[in-house]
């Protein structure tokens, strides 16, 4: 006797989830430079409306959100490499999950240093020091 | 049997047609463009990221006169454009992927879709006017 379907959610594991970030991150992305694009435009009003917009990306908070922002395009930017190498590499496909745990890495190592910049101003501001 | 009675079903692997305007490849050529531009993005927008804000104090270095000084050079302006273009076509494309994809009803998608191409119309005419009408001693 037919037995009703078992459940047919897809799971696809770290190739599914690498996709959904890959997938969020550049419609991230794309909002943010239709912001950024119309900021930049505001040199074509005075340098006092520009340097008064670019303040805000000054402030501690929205320069933790850029960190957010930075870490997003870089793994977009490091899985992108690996969905072309999927596509056009012949062992792509076999690798794809090593190659995941590489962008990673690749990732941790560019973002330590890079945090460390971004942030060194805003630390020191906020918290004191001398 | 007699062949009439086949059903009608295409050989596989011919190309969908579209109404009786004949063949479209615009999906395959929208795939190979997202590999192609990422490819450049990577250079445009990861050297871009790095310089604005990890290089050299980052972003709390750039006001209006770091502004004038990058755009005086066609290096710069060439990259800003470059990564303008490239970058918005590129995400565009892949929205309007997102947007076929979760969008079911006829009409969410072309409102949607609508909505897509005006803004990436206003940002890339406002972007490259902005590039090439740059006035280092405005007001
Ligand atoms: C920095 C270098 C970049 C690389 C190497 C890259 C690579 C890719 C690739 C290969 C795809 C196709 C994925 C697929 O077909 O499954 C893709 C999709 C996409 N990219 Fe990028 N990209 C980059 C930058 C950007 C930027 C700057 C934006 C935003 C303006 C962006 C937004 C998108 C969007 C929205 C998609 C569609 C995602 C989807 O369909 O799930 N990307 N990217």
């Amino acid at each position: 006797m037919p037995t009703a379907p078992a459940g047919t959610l897809y799971r696809g594991r770290e190739g599914m989830w690498s996709w959904v970030a890959h997938r969020i991150t550049g419609a991230l992305t794309f909002f943010f430079l239709f912001a950024h694009v119309l900021d930049t435009a505001l040199v074509r009003v005075s340098p006092e409306a520009y340097d008064t917009v670019i303040a805000t990306y000054k402030n501690p908070v929205v320069n933790l959100l850029e960190v957010g922002l930075v870490g997003a395009v870089l793994y977009h930017a490091l899985n992108g490499v690996r969905v072309i190498l999927i596509d056009f590499w012949s062992k792509g496909p076999k690798y794809q999950q090593a190659m995941l745990w590489s962008i990673v890495a690749v990732w941790m190592l560019l973002m330590i240093p890079g945090v460390y910049f971004m942030l060194e101003h805003t630390v020191s501001a906020v918290f004191g020091g001398s | 049997m007699s062949s009439a009675e086949a059903p009608d079903i295409r050989a596989p692997r011919t190309q969908r047609t579209f109404g009786s305007s004949g063949r479209s490849n615009f999906e395959l050529y929208s795939w190979l463009f997202m590999r192609i531009s990422g490819l450049v993005l990577i250079f445009l927008v990861l050297g871009h990221l790095f310089i604005m804000n990890v290089l050299d104090g980052g972003v709390q270095r750039i006001n209006f006169a770091f502004v004038a000084g990058r755009w005086s050079s066609p290096f710069w302006q060439v990259w800003d454009l470059l990564m303008l273009w490239l970058a918005q076509l590129h995400g565009g494309n892949g929205l309007r992927v997102i947007i076929n994809d979760y969008a079911e009803r006829n009409s969410s998608r072309m409102w949607l879709k609508a909505a897509l191409y005006a803004s990436m119309v206003l940002i890339l005419v406002t972007g490259t006017l902005v590039i090439f009408t740059f006035d280092p001693n405005i007001s």
